[in-house]
């Protein structure tokens, strides 16, 4: 069984109407349920009539994030690796028709990453590409893994699906964690993604059942926001993960909240999601599941991520390049959307102390899990 | 206050502390000390082995506290038992809090392999103290195994609902020959004193200190509930009774 036979058993339409018919007393029955809640409760955490319960999901979000995950904030930073990409996603800065210089960074040029990488503190990194087999497939991240994994305690990725023996074999090698988003569940997908490999639904679909069946220690989930209607997404996407706890219960679940952000010759966003969305949403979730990590990059503004971390997001990222050798080079026509937190990792740690968090850069440790 | 002996050390404090979830390592230092604990867990995987300046253990340098390392993140026994030797290597001490949760959501116990570790930590010396399910059955097997406590579960780690075990823990009191240390579940002072009071030989507390709004003050609050329990453990509580004691419909035609 895969995720596919779960996912054909619903309706998009349907759900959606099913979330936007939810009213005030689902919602306020959600907020004072005991114990796991539901994809019932989820609706109605997403739904429209709990938008003027903000206050009452964020203050509720805040104690269930404390109790599981403590006064801390894990920091983490990207590595892009390679911008190369067979893909023509229309929202992103790689998509293959953008006549961009393409690279992949060799072992040379990814030592020269680390060191600045390392000199900020960083522990845990993301290493990211576009979807290129050819320029970086298996082996590439085989070499890539051997190079970095002296330096750093804790290793993601989030490059093109791969096959489940591709992902036991990186695991073997150090690989702690795999970012995969599916985008959007809906059925305009192939409009976003009309050529490549990224054009097949339900092989990106299943690919967190191969990840769970390879042992892949931590799976990151989401949606990129601004293509469809974002409450029936993210509901799909829970039940996704869901899903995914019952079947690899080994294995821990995380979720990101991209929202689509400027690049060069990209789409505009077809649906807007307001700064409230994305509180409610966060909240949303961490009300669903309270075991789930939830992580925001610095696709989001300053300001919101000072307030984020303080009612639901767990793990942030700070000072990043988007680009391929973006660290050690000036490079900036190359990458793949705007940085919209602009700060450096010093002045974003500095940020969460002063709000009484701790900035946790080792959680992990290399001996683990080989 | 009676002292606790485990292994071949003694202690004057009965409140083990956990070191996670803290707003910053000094706020952690702090609580420590207010604690007067001398037992404080530490996970192998929040520290660099290699730097002799961390600055987690750095705020842990304080008279009297022993560090427990943990195995928190391992998934197997054979993952636990690396772990073990890296961290004797990096603190200098064969102590070892054992826990083993392949499960990351409720981080409950794995006794499979837990057990398994156990048998080849204490053949390579180490005084371990193993985290587990409230299982009577359980512990008398590690006990068996030559752990040098055992470490059952109030309630799920970090959820602070106090002993929800409480049956079989009194069980396990009942029944173990080796110090039992109510570990996990505890969300305030009143529910260390229950601990104490029904005869568990010291708690762990971390979650509930970490997160207070002042985890120094709450820390002392700690320390106080666990001493008291303590003491009214060893006075010997006057038994409850739900009846006026008064009467006695059974024997009272004795006396006729």
């Amino acid at each position: 069984m895969s995720f596919t036979e779960i996912y054909n058993q619903y309706d998009w339409e349907e759900i959606k109407t099913q979330i936007y018919n939810k009213e005030a007393h689902h919602v306020e029955a959600a907020l004072h349920k005991e114990g796991a809640h539901s994809l019932d409760d989820l609706m109605a955490l997403l739904s429209p009539a709990a938008a003027s319960y903000l206050e009452d999901m964020a203050k509720l979000s805040h104690v269930l994030t404390q109790k599981r995950f403590g006064k801390t904030l894990q920091m983490y930073i990207p590595l892009y690796l390679s911008n190369k990409c067979s893909n023509n996603c229309v929202y992103c800065g790689f998509r293959n028709e953008n006549r961009i210089k393409r690279i992949t960074l060799t072992e040379e040029q990814i030592l020269k990453e680390i060191k600045v990488i390392k000199s900020h503190g960083f522990d845990h990194v993301l290493l990211v590409t576009g979807e290129s087999d050819k320029s970086a497939g298996t082996e590439y991240f085989e070499r890539v893994l051997k190079l970095i994994r002296p330096w750093f305690s804790h290793i993601s990725m989030e490059v093109q699906p791969l096959g489940q023996d591709d992902y036991s074999r990186l695991t073997r090698l150090g690989l702690n964690t795999v970012l995969i988003y599916q985008e959007t569940y809906g059925k305009n997908y192939p409009d976003f993604h009309p050529r490549g490999m990224k054009s097949d639904f339900f092989y990106r679909l299943e690919t967190p059942d191969r990840l769970g069946a390879a042992g892949v220690h931590k799976i990151g989930l989401g949606c990129l926001l601004g293509l469809d209607d974002w409450r029936t997404d993210s509901w799909f996407t829970g039940l996704h993960v869901n899903y995914l706890e019952r079947n690899y219960w080994r294995t821990r679940y995380s979720i990101s909240f991209p929202r689509l952000r400027p690049a060069k010759g990209i789409i505009e966003p077809r649906v807007i999601v307001s700064d409230r969305d994305l509180v409610q949403l966060i909240c949303a979730y961490r009300i669903f599941d309270e075991n789930l990590e939830l992580s925001l990059s610095t696709r989001e503004a300053q300001n919101f991520r000072n307030n984020a971390i303080k009612f639901g997001i767990t793990s942030i990222s700070a000072g990043s390049k988007t680009e391929p050798g973006g660290y050690s080079a000036e490079t900036r026509e190359l990458e793949q959307f705007e940085i919209n937190d602009n700060r450096t990792p010093e002045e974003v740690a500095d940020m969460i102390s002063r709000q009484g968090y701790e900035p946790v850069w080792k959680d992990w440790d290399i001996h683990y899990g080989v | 206050m009676d002292k606790l002996l485990i292994g071949d050390r003694s202690f004057n404090s009965r409140l083990f502390v956990g070191t996670g979830k803290f707003s910053s390592n000094e706020v952690m230092g702090k609580a420590v000390a207010a604690s007067d604990s001398e037992l404080v867990t530490v996970a192998l995987k929040r520290f660099d082995i290699n730097d002799k300046e961390d600055d987690m253990l750095k705020h842990l340098r304080i008279p009297g506290v022993n560090l427990l390392p943990n195995t928190s993140g391992v998934r197997t026994a054979k993952e636990a038992v690396f772990a073990a030797e890296l961290a004797r290597e990096a603190l200098e001490t064969n102590w070892l809090k054992l826990e083993i949760h392949p499960d990351p959501r409720y981080l409950l116990p794995d006794h499979r392999e837990t057990l398994r570790a156990s048998e080849e930590l204490v053949k390579k010396g180490f005084i371990v103290l193993p985290y587990i399910n409230a299982d009577p059955v359980f512990c008398k097997q590690l006990e068996e195994t030559g752990v040098a406590a055992v470490m059952p579960l109030g309630a799920p780690i970090g959820s602070n609902s106090g002993l929800k075990t409480r049956t079989m823990l009194e069980i396990i009191i009942e029944e173990s020959n080796v110090p039992v240390v109510v570990d996990a579940g505890i969300g305030a002072p009143s529910q260390a004193a229950e601990a104490m009071e029904m005869g568990a030989h010291a708690v762990l507390v971390n979650t509930a200190i970490a997160i207070a709004e002042d985890p120094v003050e709450m820390a002392l609050a700690f320390k106080m509930a666990v001493e008291a329990g303590r003491i009214a453990r060893n006075a010997t509580l006057g038994r409850t009774s739900d009846e006026a004691a008064a009467s006695s419909p059974f024997t009272s035609f004795l006396d006729d």
